[in-house]
């Protein structure tokens, strides 16, 4: 511009490695001699951990039972059917699995149900929910969040707690497992530890109980309703009154909505008294109380023992992937190595020339 | 399910026009044009509305309120926004983007409470952010005009002031319609005036245009009729006509009104009479007018429409794959909402986890899928990068920032580098194939400089004027100012002159030396001469390099001998001598008069040069003056010691004299030419060396006593001071730059112009004073006589003497054949004319413009003679054109010639190789130039544009018909060459491929333009090299551009510094402006502004592959990234029923694409270096990639497209096969899908980089690092703020869980392999050729010499085994077009058909209507001049 005067020089970009473009860089340049060492050392160690993982796994134990009870296998198929046609399903229909343990389950045991083919990953199914009523907050506790809708108030406008469907859906089949140490003696009730199956941080922080008015609970939750499934309200889950209401284990759990339509969620670790090794050899029973409809949309319920490693339950898919993957790696760092060695031949014919 | 379709198909053409408009949308900057009632591109019809101009003076008040008050003023506003109207207007620009409406339609979709999938308030956020950070852009760049509006409105200008009754300073913006101006000289004009007063007696007022159209010739324009003959300046006071005119209107060239004075009577305006907005008063010293159109409504601000919106190919290429992703999404969403439907139909009845709606009631599966449809666009919208757009703009920011930060195009002297207008089309500079190149100023500097001259048969080759030149580029700007004023010739000359009398042969004197020395004279002596800088600018081509001319010495010598004698005694002693000698002062009475330049002096500003009353003085006798001559002689000759003695008076010190003495000693003479030609070995010696003594003797006499007669002299009176200080400061203003080198090369000779009336020229000569011509004639250039003629009376032999200076192939032809004055003569210039000749073909072959300078003597009956049949062409009414040329033929022959002259249109510095290199790198170039034929040709070639041994093709056609034969037979020649390779390889081994070269006129070209040819036209110039169209006119210009740029669909890219080319640079994919000589009209309208041609290099060859392939890389890295992070959801959604359930919070969705893995690709596209910039521009053939879109191919989108699906998928299943059948819930298992996708997506970016800076290691940790941070922050924090979404203790939880570190591990080097490994094979199996030329990167630089030398030999011999060289060929020319004829071709073609012989030419001539002929070197030898044009 004619009319800006600027001191001589003023325009005069700076010389520096920054703005001249001139900053010192790696530059990669990937070719097959390179990173020839890359793919053996890498398959290398793959395939280490992969041995580890598989080993791992491999030494897990797992023991489960479809208890759904489709019609005609096994004795829970009588609740299944009573279930179906019943609305609320009738309570305390039993039934019972039954096996035997030729060795010692190394312990320590974790018990699990498994749901199949329950999508508890439905988007409006796990919107469903206040998280601000279930960390205890009184004026969630009366208004329930939209979200909760349709489980957010009865019939009667009283507002639901806890709202949504999930917790309306709550698993409530429960368990007991009963050992025989002897054949022929008396089966003896296996301690279940049904304390410290949530998260630590769910249990202690994020989920809490409305303030207890005159230390009842039962006053806290007055003015709620129970979701329309449970059979009893919250306040009265359990007798303990550090698990019940929304800090119940079981209801923790739950909330914590799975990932996929498969499912396993914690029910007891077994590893009080004579079961903190694991479970002994012998017979056991597992006294089903089956009262969790599942049938209706071809889902099925587990019950799983297993033990536990430091990378979880028994899965050996990881195992197997890194030993794959792996050996594909040292396969390529063989390819690699005739692709190199060919085409230092080329560049040699190249400079020959 | 029919729903979704019909949306797609209402919206579908929507996104797509939308997209296309784009294209060529034009945002006018000046948008407020658009309100003032004219439409700026309107065509300038006379309106119906006049308007009338009332001055603003005391008494009118109440009538001038009535008409003139709702006149615009004249202040400029060009922004786009105020304070007030920002936020709603640049919302209503920003929306006008196809994406950013796609992304509101998302925003507004997902406030439907069936669809919604996100929380409301935090979809809008990616939208607010891209917003904000567009209008932050906007408003910047707004800001930026609105201070240049500040500036221009805030310039002072002198207003008649009522109040005052006196012209008092105001600022432009103040000014209104009806104010009376007067501007100075140098001042540039604040509005359009009607001119009503000049300080010119002729009522005349020069301005240059410059700032408007580009032409740096000045114009004339004229005071209104009855007010020229006013002595005193107009009365604002009194002046009480009123000014009807045209409405406001764009149209540079017309002015229609009238003027009415109180008695009704009507004075007529024209263009002549109006002072445009933007011009430059010169010459003149004040004028005064009166404003008739101000601010916006001048014409120039009519003209400006400012840059305009130019969307890159690139951009467009992105544009259509984004549209495949909408095409996708759809597909995505379409088989959600499928899925959903299936899904829910599969249940007899509703299960449990299935929530019915608020209300209870259970959805139908179709109405259900329905709905998911949308819910999918809103969960899966990231699919269309809503941050590549936001990216896009940053990278380019950063790209124009690192290219405007180039320290290489820098141009100290002009403290300018280079300036990017557009902002959006960096990327384009990668992927030119087409240039467009104007040549006067482009690819030359404009500057005419005087190189060489052959008189009567002898060259001066100028040898210290050659070095003067190349010196200039190194001590050019420290001596600018020095060297800047004419004296600084005149100290050179005379210091050159004094050592020539002793013809002492010591070797040639040093260039820089001589330089030097004429700095430190100029120091000493020049102090009374105006040593501002800015006096450069003052007159047009007066900068320094074309002022100074340093004298051949040889040439010196010879003219030092002039005496007055030789005009008393011509027919006596020495005859020889004396001949040479006279031809000597004719060829330089003949430059300095031959020509239109007016003459001024800036120490008296624009005040034109009148004849000084002595100049005036009538010449009583001849004898008188003869007398006075020759007691003078003594002391003409001894002009430099009078310089020496006047230098060492002023300086007082005797080291000036010292050092002078010194150079005397020192510094000697070059023979004057080489060998043979030398006058010495040739002419006549004797004589010569007796005059030389008795001069020099003269000389030292002189310098003995320098303070000796100069003054005291009475007789000194007559050339002082008039012939002194006014020699120093003169300046020439020329219409033609080559016209003012010729008369700085006679000053230079001390033949000085002193000045020009219409009927006198009045002539300094050094050794005869200061001659007076009676002028008598001109007879103007014109483009078919090719030459000017001057007919004056001389003042010393007083024969009439006509002086004509034309192209060599017409004066050639008009040479007298017999001369009168007997056999010796004749032969004489028989011999001069062959010497001549010799020395024009030499001159064309070094690209100087050549021009033949002859003259004629008549007698006073001849001439009286042709003045009665010239008197009758004159007058005549019909046919008067005709006769006057023949007039002028009748005159202009039998002429002796003189000599010859070649000027340089220096080119730019460094023009053959960027030419070259861009030539390499796969561009065609052409030159569209307005110039003449041979000008054109002759630079095509010196700039390497066409080489020596290419088929030039000629097409110079009058009619259609004939130009379309002569275009099939050229293709068909052409075709044949092409087809057929030669058939005896072994006598034509190494043969490039065919090069040619079309020339085209700018007539013919516009029978090629038309419709039926274009594509034959087209076609054969897909055959040729280089194009180089003259004559042509802007309009031409642009509709070659457009034809090139819209037929072949290729990128184009114009080049250009004046207004002529504006038209072209805007229709260009990319304009390039040139700042400098020409005004600001072309870097107004470019894209960018460089200052020399070659920065171009750079630009493209460096900076543009590097925008492109960034940019590119960019964008197919986006569609990757987000193809591959979207994917997951969309997996995700075969396991969950399709119900759109995410697996990741919300606030991880969006920020992984806002934040965490937003940074690194910019940086990518900011400083990815595939190759160092010395390598790019060393290998030109690397350019090729871009032009071939190589980066970013349909198939690469589709490919990266393909891993992106495969890296999705792998990134989704070894989680969920890992996880399956645990207790894992849903942002648990999301968690390690988000994590790996990060890895995967930031470690696929160090895959693809070809440079790590550790600005990229930094931004990629703290990518990593601020995901970390904010999962766990977050994490931690969140207990209930996010519902119902809640990522609580998630990351903790894994992070201390060793198998999410081994699914990370695992999922991020499965996913990467396959690039990985294609990446590895393609770098030792098939590398691309930029693969290989990073090789050389790595090498330390000596190896890397080597390798790139290794590395050209192989490319040549690649090339030379395909094809077969044609063989340099002898040159064979044809001078003679004659330009009268019907059709004239010429088709000039080095001929390799004849395969019996390597070297052989062949001569055709096809001598039909077509006259074609073949010929092999440039027609270079056509002089020329830049003929009048207006």
């Amino acid at each position: 511009m004619a009319w800006s005067a600027t001191s001589p020089g003023a325009n005069q970009p700076d010389n520096t490695a920054f703005t001249q473009q001139r900053l010192p860089a790696w530059q990669p340049l990937l070719s097959a001699g390179i990173v020839l060492p890359l793919f053996f050392c890498v398959g290398l160690a793959f395939i280490g951990l992969g041995l580890g993982l598989y080993y791992t796994s491999n030494g897990i134990k797992e023991l489960e039972y479809d208890y759904t009870g489709d019609p005609g296998t096994g004795n829970c198929s009588v609740c299944a059917a009573a279930g179906e046609r019943v609305a609320p399903p009738p309570a305390n229909c039993t039934c019972q699995w039954c096996f035997s343990l030729s060795e010692l389950f190394q312990g320590p045991v974790f018990l699990y149900y498994e749901l199949s083919n329950f999508y508890q990953n439905n988007r409006r199914y796990v919107v469903s929910r206040d998280d601000a009523q279930l960390s205890g907050l009184a004026s969630a506790l009366r208004h329930p969040t939209n979200e909760c809708a349709p489980y957010q108030r009865s019939p009667a406008g009283v507002p639901i707690a806890p709202c949504g469907a999930i917790a309306n859906s709550l698993f409530n089949d429960s368990f007991k497992l009963l050992h025989q140490r002897l054949p022929g003696g008396a089966y003896v009730e296996v301690p279940l530890d049904r304390t410290g199956i949530a998260w630590w941080t769910d249990y202690h922080v994020k989920f809490h109980n409305p303030e207890p008015i005159n230390g009842s609970l039962k006053l806290a939750f007055y003015g709620t309703a129970k979701p329309p499934n449970w059979p009893r309200p919250a306040y009265d889950l359990s007798p303990d009154p550090n698990n019940t209401g929304f800090v119940n284990q079981d209801f923790v759990v739950w909330m914590r909505t799975a990932a996929l339509p498969t499912f396993r969620k914690l029910y007891a670790r077994i590893r009080h008294g004579n079961y903190s090794a694991g479970l002994p050899r012998g017979a056991y029973c597992v006294n089903i109380t089956y009262n969790y409809p599942v049938l209706a949309f071809d889902g099925h319920k587990r019950l799983i023992f297993s033990s536990i490693s430091w990378m979880g339950g028994k899965n050996p898919f990881l195992g197997v992937a890194y030993l794959t993957f792996g050996s594909l790696c040292i396969v390529t760092g063989f390819v690699m190595l005739v692709v190199y060695i060919r085409h230092q031949d080329e560049n040699g014919e190249d400079e020959d020339e | 399910m029919t729903d979704p379709l019909q949306w797609a198909r209402y919206h579908w053409p929507r996104l797509i026009s939308g997209a296309g408009r784009n294209d060529g949308e034009r945002f006018y900057n000046y948008s407020s044009l658009l309100l003032c009632g004219k439409k700026p591109s309107q065509t300038p019809k006379m309106a119906g509305k006049h308007r009338v101009v009332i001055a603003r003076a005391r008494y009118f008040k109440e009538e001038y309120e009535k008409t003139c008050g709702t006149y615009m003023n004249n202040r400029i506003r060009t922004t786009k926004y105020t304070l007030l109207n920002f936020v709603p207007r640049n919302l209503f620009e920003q929306f006008h983007r196809a994406a950013n409406l796609y992304f509101l339609f998302l925003v507004v979709l997902n406030w439907v409470p069936l669809v919604e999938a996100f929380q409301k308030e935090i979809t809008m956020l990616p939208l607010v952010v891209v917003l904000t950070i567009i209008a932050i852009k906007d408003g910047l760049e707004d800001y930026r005009k609105y201070k240049i509006d500040k500036q221009i409105n805030n310039l002072i200008t002198k207003v008649y002031s009522r109040k005052d009754r006196k012209y008092v300073e105001r600022c432009w913006k103040d000014v209104t319609v009806g104010d009376f101006v007067r501007l100075s000289c140098n001042e540039i004009i604040p509005a359009d005036i009607v001119l009503l007063f000049s300080t010119d007696p002729d009522g005349i007022c020069h301005i240059e245009t410059s700032g408007l159209d580009g032409e740096s010739n000045l114009k004339q324009r004229e005071v209104v009729r009855g007010y020229a003959e006013q002595d005193s300046e107009v009365d604002p006071e009194k002046f009480s006509s009123r000014i009807e005119c045209e409405s406001p209107n764009n149209d540079l060239n017309r002015f229609r009104g009238f003027l009415e004075h109180p008695s009704k009577e009507r004075i007529g305006l024209s263009k002549e009479n109006l002072l445009l907005r933007g011009c430059t008063i010169r010459n003149t010293e004040a004028v005064v007018g009166i404003v008739v159109y101000a601010g916006h409504e001048t014409k120039a601000m009519l003209n400006n429409s400012g840059p305009r919106y130019k969307r890159s190919k690139l951009e467009r290429r992105a544009n259509t794959d984004i549209l495949w992703c909408v095409l996708l999404l759809i597909s995505m969403c379409f088989t959600g909402a499928l899925g959903h439907g299936i899904w829910l139909s599969n249940y007899e009845s509703v299960p449990f986890f299935n929530m019915p709606e608020p209300d209870g009631h259970n959805l139908s599966p179709a109405l259900a899928g329905f709905y998911m449809f949308w819910t999918m666009i809103i969960l899966l919208q990231v699919l269309i990068p809503i941050s590549l757009y936001v990216s896009i703009e940053i990278v380019k920011l950063g790209q124009i920032y690192f290219i405007q930060s180039d320290i290489d195009f820098y141009n100290e002297k002009m403290d300018s580098t280079i300036q990017c207008r557009a902002l959006n089309i960096a990327e384009d500079l990668g992927q030119i194939q087409y240039l467009f190149s104007d040549k006067t100023g482009t690819l030359t500097e404009n500057k005419m400089v005087f190189r060489r001259c052959s008189i009567a048969g002898y060259d001066y080759c100028h040898e210290e004027n050659a070095k003067r030149l190349e010196s200039y580029q190194e001590v050019s700007s420290e001596d600018e100012d020095l060297t800047d004023t004419p004296s600084g010739s005149l100290s050179n000359m005379t210091k050159a002159k004094a050592p020539s009398c002793r013809t002492v042969n010591n070797g040639p004197l040093k260039s820089k030396s001589l330089n030097h020395l004429a700095g430190s004279c100029l120091a000493l002596g020049g102090e009374d001469g105006p040593t501002d800088a800015s006096l450069s600018r003052q007159a047009a081509f007066s900068s320094p390099i074309e002022t100074d001319v340093v004298p051949d010495t040889g040439l010196l010598d010879k003219f030092s001998q002039i005496t007055p004698q030789l005009f008393t005694l011509p027919n006596e002693t020495d005859q020889d001598l004396s001949t040479e000698t006279l031809y000597i002062i004719d060829f330089f009475l003949a430059l300095a008069i031959c020509n239109t330049v007016v003459v001024s002096s800036p120490n008296q500003p624009r005040q034109k040069l009148r004849l000084s009353s002595l100049g005036r003085m009538p010449i009583t006798s001849l004898e008188e003056i003869k007398n006075l001559f020759q007691r003078l002689s003594v002391r003409r000759s001894s002009f430099p010691s009078l310089c020496s003695s006047k230098e060492s008076s002023s300086s007082g010190g005797p080291n000036a004299f010292v050092s002078r003495l010194s150079l005397f000693n020192r510094s000697k003479l070059v023979p004057p030419t080489e060998e043979e030609d030398s006058p010495l070995s040739d002419g006549a010696p004797g004589p010569s060396e007796k005059t030389c003594l008795k001069d020099q003797e003269k000389a030292e006499a002189a310098a003995g006593s320098p303070d000796g007669s100069p003054d005291g002299s009475p007789d000194g009176s007559l050339d002082s001071p008039l012939g002194q200080a006014l020699a120093l400061d003169l300046h020439y203003e020329a219409e033609s730059p080559d016209e003012a080198a010729l008369v700085y090369a006679a000053r230079a000779y001390q033949c000085t112009l002193k000045s020009r009336t219409p009927d006198q020229v009045t002539v300094d000569l050094a050794a005869l004073g200061p001659l007076t011509f009676q002028l008598l004639h001109i007879l103007p250039f014109d483009s078919v006589r090719k030459r000017m003629s001057v007919v004056v009376r001389h003042p010393l032999s007083h024969q009439v003497v006509v002086y004509t200076k034309g192209a060599d192939s017409v004066i050639m032809d008009l040479l007298s054949l017999a001369s009168a004055d007997g056999e010796s003569l004749e032969k004489q210039q028989k011999i001069i004319r062959e010497k001549t000749q010799r020395h024009l073909d030499d001159y064309a072959k070094k690209g100087l413009r050549t021009l033949c300078i002859a003259k004629k003597v008549m007698s006073d009956t001849e001439y009286a003679e042709w003045l009665k049949n010239h008197f009758l062409a004159e007058t005549s009414i019909d046919n008067r054109e005709q006769l006057l040329l023949e007039s002028a033929i009748r005159l202009e022959n039998k002429l002796t010639l003189l000599g010859a002259t070649g000027i340089e249109d220096r080119l730019q510095e460094g023009v053959p190789e960027a030419i070259e290199s861009l030539q390499k790198a796969g561009i065609k170039i052409w030159m569209l130039t307005g110039d003449k034929q041979e000008t054109a040709v002759n630079i095509a070639y010196a700039c390497k544009l066409l080489e020596q041994d290419d088929k030039i093709f000629i097409f110079n056609t009058q009619n259609k018909e004939a130009c379309e034969m002569l275009m099939n037979k050229t293709l068909e020649e052409l075709k044949k060459d092409i087809q057929k390779p030669p058939n005896f390889p072994s006598l034509c081994i190494h043969v490039p491929p065919l090069r040619a070269g079309l020339i085209i006129t700018g007539k013919t070209l516009e029978f090629a333009l038309q419709d039926s040819l274009q594509s034959r036209f087209l076609e054969l110039t897909g055959l040729c090299q280089a194009v180089v169209c003259c004559r042509a006119t802007p309009l031409q210009k642009s509709e070659v551009v457009k034809l090139v740029r819209n037929q072949l669909q290729v990128m184009t890219l114009a080049i250009g510094d004046g207004a002529n080319d504006v038209s072209m640079i805007q229709v260009a994919d990319i304009g390039i402006g040139i700042s400098g000589q020409e005004g600001m009209q072309a870097v107004m309208a470019s894209d960018f502004a460089v200052s020399q041609f070659r920065h171009l290099t750079k630009l493209l060859l460096v900076h543009g592959h590097w925008c492109y392939t960034r940019l590119s890389n960019m964008i197919l890295y986006f569609f990757y990234k987000n193809v591959a992070y979207v994917n997951l959801l969309f997996w995700y959604q075969f396991f969950c029923g399709f119900s759109g359930t995410s697996m990741s919070d919300y606030w991880v969705l969006i920020f992984f694409n806002l934040l965490f893995t937003s940074v690194p690709p910019v940086i990518y596209g900011i400083l990815e270096k595939d190759i160092s910039a010395g390598t790019l521009m060393q290998l030109p053939e690397l350019y090729k990639s871009g032009q071939k879109s190589e980066a970013y191919l349909p198939l690469t989108f589709w490919i990266t497209l393909l891993d992106a699906f495969y890296q999705s998928l792998v990134c989704f299943f070894v989680p969920y096969y890992t996880y399956q059948g645990s207790d894992i819930d849903i942002f648990m298992f999301g968690n390690p899908l988000n994590t790996a996708a990060l890895f995967i997506i930031l470690l696929h970016l160090v895959i693809e980089s070809k440079t790590l800076t550790w600005i990229h290691m930094v931004v990629i940790s703290s990518s990593i690092l601020i995901y970390f941070f904010f999962a766990l922050v977050f994490g931690a924090m969140c207990v209930t703020c996010n519902p119902p979404s809640n990522p609580y203790w998630i990351m903790e939880e894994h992070m201390m869980d060793p198998m999410f570190y081994l699914v990370c591990v695992l999922t991020t080097c499965i996913a990467l392999l396959p690039r990985f490994i294609y990446r590895v094979l393609q770098g030792s199996l098939f590398p691309s050729l930029i693969l290989r030329a990073k090789h050389l990167d790595k090498l330390s630089l000596e190896e890397r010499n080597e390798a790139l030398k290794k590395w050209k030999e192989a490319r040549t011999v690649k090339q030379t085994t395909t094809g077969h060289s044609h063989p340099t060929d002898a040159l064979e020319r044809r001078r003679n077009l004659d330009p009268s004829c019907d059709l004239s071709v010429t088709t000039a073609s080095v001929n390799s058909k004849q395969r019996d012989s390597p070297t052989f030419k062949a001569t055709l001539d096809i001598t039909n209507v077509s006259g074609m002929a073949m010929k092999t070197v440039p027609s270079s030898g056509h002089p020329l001049q830049n003929s009048i044009q207006k």
